[in-house]
């Protein structure tokens, strides 16, 4: 499958500003690569902190990267200024994490979905009105006229995440990034959201970055999960492989946290501690620090991330050896 | 059966607002042993949250306790006021929230802002610091970060203080609500540790969540809330093993979940507008089940097996 | 001086009003409103106010208040009364004028410059900065000097010296919508910056923009009496609140009070019109977010 979107070997790296200004850089992103083809979708997971969220944001050219490149398309967008991004925006769009912050205020939930289709030329006037009323039909916001008038703060968490990936979605993009979509809302709705998404992705056809610290979602939806800790990947393969046989420890950790709906299901692996500052990785593997497997290897020398079969990587000293 | 920590009886909190009179609890009635972890379970709406605060007389306005007690340890606290109210909040009961990230003053150091919580209560300074820096190191967390301002930690370690501050006056019962949403899985797991280590020394935890499989890991005893009511009453195993009611089901079905086969389905429909509940069972109009008597009558709470309530009309004419 | 005196009275009354508890935000708000509604009503109904011209004589030299002359006379035997109510317009003309201005080039700069950010936003925040850093008062001054005395004059010194207020309001609140979420969606959405800019930022900031346009008035009023009071507005024997106040101060020891009193409240009450707008405002802003 050709590849849709590719990063190679982004960073992103942030200046503190204010008081902070002079200290070392806040490396969100340090060193990534990874491809996402035609019509599939990644689940990039890891905690906050991870560097999850702001590789996405490269991804969309929200963030222009410190260093490494991003391909849309076979097109190098990584220095495009704005201006000629703006008509390729159309083909890649954002679906966000807390609903209520994502809409204006201010403005009608239907106004800010028919605005997108508005200002790229694809409907205009009543046209565009009876798109979005006909799509929020669709999508379970019915009756469509309603929604269409009704401002944020009269909607629920859920039905406010499904107008906002109507917005994502009424343009047909290529390529979407949907940014932990599912983390603020309840559990019991969040496979409803899922299953939008997946209907979604059969009718366009198209590619889905998936970002969540949550692997049971992951699990619904991914084709293939990348798995991040501290600005770098530590695991890449297909979602069962991940699932089944995670050989990276922080992979492991992530699963086993997860509270199962086993009665008293309590992990086996636990890591220390908590995700450390961005601006001063740990030497050698970033996780060593928290790694009970760790060796004096660990400490000093970083693993790279090796193909250990074919379409799984990892990043890990142990892993590597087994 | 121990005599009960927590009877909570027949609460009703409704919220007086300009739009209607909202039914937030509307007739709850549960008892829980001392040294258990019990979890409320709801979605959005049902009602869980203001059940918590509730039980530390803390229902904010328009909100007001229509009927119902609610004794902890014996001592009713709807009928405790003022500076008895308050008292009891820290001694008797205390609260987690939700957002550790907000719930610490960020301008004062953690240490001032534990220790001034055993102060306030009587404690002399110096005590108070000597116990602190014990409680911190029984929850993980070295003395030295006493010192430290909020920004300085992590949401972990704020977790942790924020905890402290709730049992430094050693309560019998800790009221969490949603303490670890607001962090990541992993960190998750090690405060849903800290409340169980907590519980294993005898203090009794009652966990808000949206979460069943949260329930499942770590509650001993769940409780379902549905739309300002109880639904079903029991034991982990119980519940979570055997759910009755038809929303238990729904909820654990709808929980996506690493260890689970099949693909999760919701429940159809939303949760209804308290304003305006539906008639008879409030759970009828998403229930697969639904008869006739459930549009008309709502069921009262009985006792499906020793320990196990269920409201549910299935269950109370003596057949499953 | 009543120019700090007002200062100090709306300040405490705005203290006061703290008081009275959850609508107190409305209260204010009405109040302010009702002091200055009354003031542009003196300003455009003034010879329906007044049988006198205020600037001839109607009476005898220095009479104290009467029920002919319910202010009293000044020296000239003029009416205090009538140039009470014709001063109004040029206290109206002036403070309008002058905050108007000043939003209008205020707002879209800082905009432009949270917008923007890089060297648009350091150049512009650099030289209302360097405006900022002078004393208002003593740069309204030298600023109404420069141009020469007369109420245009008077009104673009003034709207020099709060440009920068409405500058650095718009530009700190449009920094923070702009890093709320719905602008980046907007942002990815494929949104055109002019659009984000005038349709999504914009209209978030109108309670921003109303609150400091009220505070700026206060200012504005005391700045025009000011500059009056030192000749620099209107010529002399124009009916004018701060002119009088220059005028009669060589009086009050010789007990004239009426002479200063007068222009003296009306300057502190329309100053307090726009306190209390301005406070009441984001009271009620407050509550609502």
């Amino acid at each position: 499958m050709p590849a849709l979107i590719e990063a190679h070997e982004v960073k992103m790296y942030f200046k503190p500003s204010g008081i902070m200004a002079g200290s070392a850089p806040i490396r969100a992103v340090d060193g990534v690569s990874l491809s996402i083809a035609r019509g599939e979708t990644l689940a990039l997971v890891g905690e906050s902190g991870s560097g999850k969220s702001t590789l996405g944001r490269v991804l969309l050219r929200l963030y222009q990267p410190t260093a490494g490149r991003v391909i849309f398309d076979g097109i190098d967008i990584t220095r495009m200024p704005e201006r000629k991004l703006r008509p390729l925006r159309r083909r890649m769009q954002l679906i966000p994490q807390d609903p209520y912050a994502a809409f204006n205020p201010r403005i009608r939930i239907g106004e800010s979905v028919k605005e997108v289709l508005e200002v790229h030329g694809v409907a205009r006037g009543e046209e565009a009105v009876e798109k979005v009323v006909a799509l929020f039909e669709r999508i379970g916001l019915v009756p469509g006229k309603e929604f269409y008038n009704r401002y944020p703060y009269q909607l629920s968490g859920g039905q406010l995440q499904r107008a906002a990936i109507a917005r994502a979605m009424i343009v047909e993009p290529d390529f979407v990034v949907a940014d932990e979509p599912t983390s603020s809302l309840d559990v019991s709705i969040r496979a409803s959201i899922i299953e939008l998404l997946e209907e979604f992705r059969k009718r366009i056809g198209q590619s889905l970055l998936f970002i969540t610290h949550d692997l049971a979602v992951a699990k619904l939806i991914a084709d293939r999960v990348a798995v991040m800790y501290l600005g770098k990947l530590v695991e890449l393969g297909s979602t069962e492989a991940i699932m089944e046989n995670p050989l990276h420890p922080y992979t492991r950790a992530l699963i086993e946290a997860i509270p199962k709906l086993r009665i008293r299901a309590r992990p086996k692996l636990r890591l220390k501690g908590e995700i450390p500052d961005p601006r001063h990785p740990p030497p050698g593997c970033r996780l060593h620090p928290r790694c009970p497997y760790a060796t004096d290897r660990c400490r000093k020398e970083e693993p790279p991330l090796t193909e250990v079969e074919k379409g799984r990587l990892v990043a890990c000293w142990l892993a590597a050896r087994s | 059966m121990t005599e009960p920590l927590l009877v909570v009886d027949n609460l009703k909190v409704y919220y007086y607002t300009l739009t209607g009179i909202v039914k937030a609890v509307d007739g709850v009635s549960f008892s829980v042993p001392g040294s258990e972890l019990a979890a409320v379970v709801g979605e959005s709406g049902s009602g869980k949250t203001t059940l918590g605060y509730s039980i530390l007389g803390l229902i904010p306005p328009p909100g007001r306790r229509v009927s119902g007690r609610i004794l902890i340890d014996n001592v009713d606290i709807t009928s405790l006021h003022g500076e008895a109210l308050r008292r009891a909040r820290g001694e008797l009961v205390s609260m987690v929230f939700q957002n550790p990230f907000t719930t610490l003053d960020p301008v004062r150091r953690v240490g001032d802002q534990v220790v001034e919580v055993m102060t306030e209560h009587g404690v002399p300074k110096d005590e108070a610091w000597r116990r602190a820096e014990e409680i911190f190191t029984k929850l993980g967390l070295p003395p030295r970060l006493l010192k430290a301002y909020p920004h300085q930690l992590s949401g972990g370690q704020r977790q942790r203080v924020a905890i402290a501050a709730a049992v430094a006056l050693n309560p019998k019962l800790v009221v969490a609500d949603e303490p670890t949403t607001a962090l990541d899985v992993i960190v998750q797991e090690q405060i849903m540790e800290l409340l169980d280590s907590l519980r294993r020394q005898g203090m009794t935890i009652m966990l808000i969540t949206h979460d069943i499989a949260l329930a499942a890991t770590w509650a001993t005893k769940v409780i379902v809330m549905y739309a300002g009511t109880l639904v079903e009453y029991g034991s982990v195993e119980e519940v979570v093993g055997e759910p009755l009611h038809p929303y238990t089901r729904g909820l654990i079905n709808a929980t996506p979940s690493v260890d689970r086969k099949d693909r999760p389905k919701s429940i159809p429909g939303l949760p209804p507008d308290l304003r305006r509940p539906p008639p008879g069972c409030r759970f009828h109009p998403r229930c697969p089940y639904a008869m006739d008597k459930c549009r008309k009558e709502p069921p009262t709470l009985i006792e499906a097996s020793p320990g196990h309530y269920v409201s549910c009309h299935l269950y109370t004419e003596g057949r499953r | 001086m009543a120019l700090e005196a007002g200062r100090l009275v709306s300040r405490a009354v705005a203290r006061f009003t703290s008081l009275f508890g959850q609508k107190r935000g409305r209260y204010m708000f009405i109040a302010g409103l009702a002091i200055v509604f009354t003031v542009v009503f003196m300003a455009v109904a003034a010879p329906l106010l007044t049988p006198y011209d205020p600037t001839m004589p109607s009476g005898p030299s220095l009479a104290p208040p009467s029920l002919a002359h319910p202010m009293g006379t000044n020296r000239l035997g003029q009416d205090m009364w009538a140039r009470i109510v014709y001063g109004a317009r040029i206290a109206v003309f002036v403070v309008f004028t002058a905050t108007t201005l000043s939003m209008l080039v205020g707002v879209p700069l800082g905009l432009l410059s949270a917008y923007h950010g890089g060297v648009v936003d350091r150049v512009l925040s650099m030289i209302v900065d360097a405006i900022y850093a002078f004393p208002s008062l003593i740069l309204a001054i030298a600023l109404a000097v420069a141009l020469g005395p007369s109420p245009v004059n008077a009104a673009i010194a003034i709207a020099v010296v709060y440009v920068p207020t409405f500058f650095r309001m718009v530009r700190g609140e449009a920094l923070r919508i702009k890093r709320m979420e719905f602008i980046e969606v907007a942002k990815a959405a494929g949104l055109p910056e002019s659009r984000i800019m005038l349709r999504h930022i914009l209209p978030n900031l109108i309670y921003t923009v109303l609150v400091v346009y009220s505070l700026a008035a206060v200012d504005a009023v005391l700045t025009e009496a000011a500059l009056s009071f030192l000749g620099l507005s209107v010529q002399p024997g124009t009916p004018d609140w701060g002119y009088d106040l220059y005028y009669g101060k060589d009086f009050v020891l010789s007990g004239y009070w009426w002479l200063i009193f007068f222009p003296g409240l009306m300057i502190t009450l329309f100053a307090l019109g726009f306190a209390l707008i301005g406070e009441g405002l984001s009271e009620m802003f407050r509550k609502q977010v």
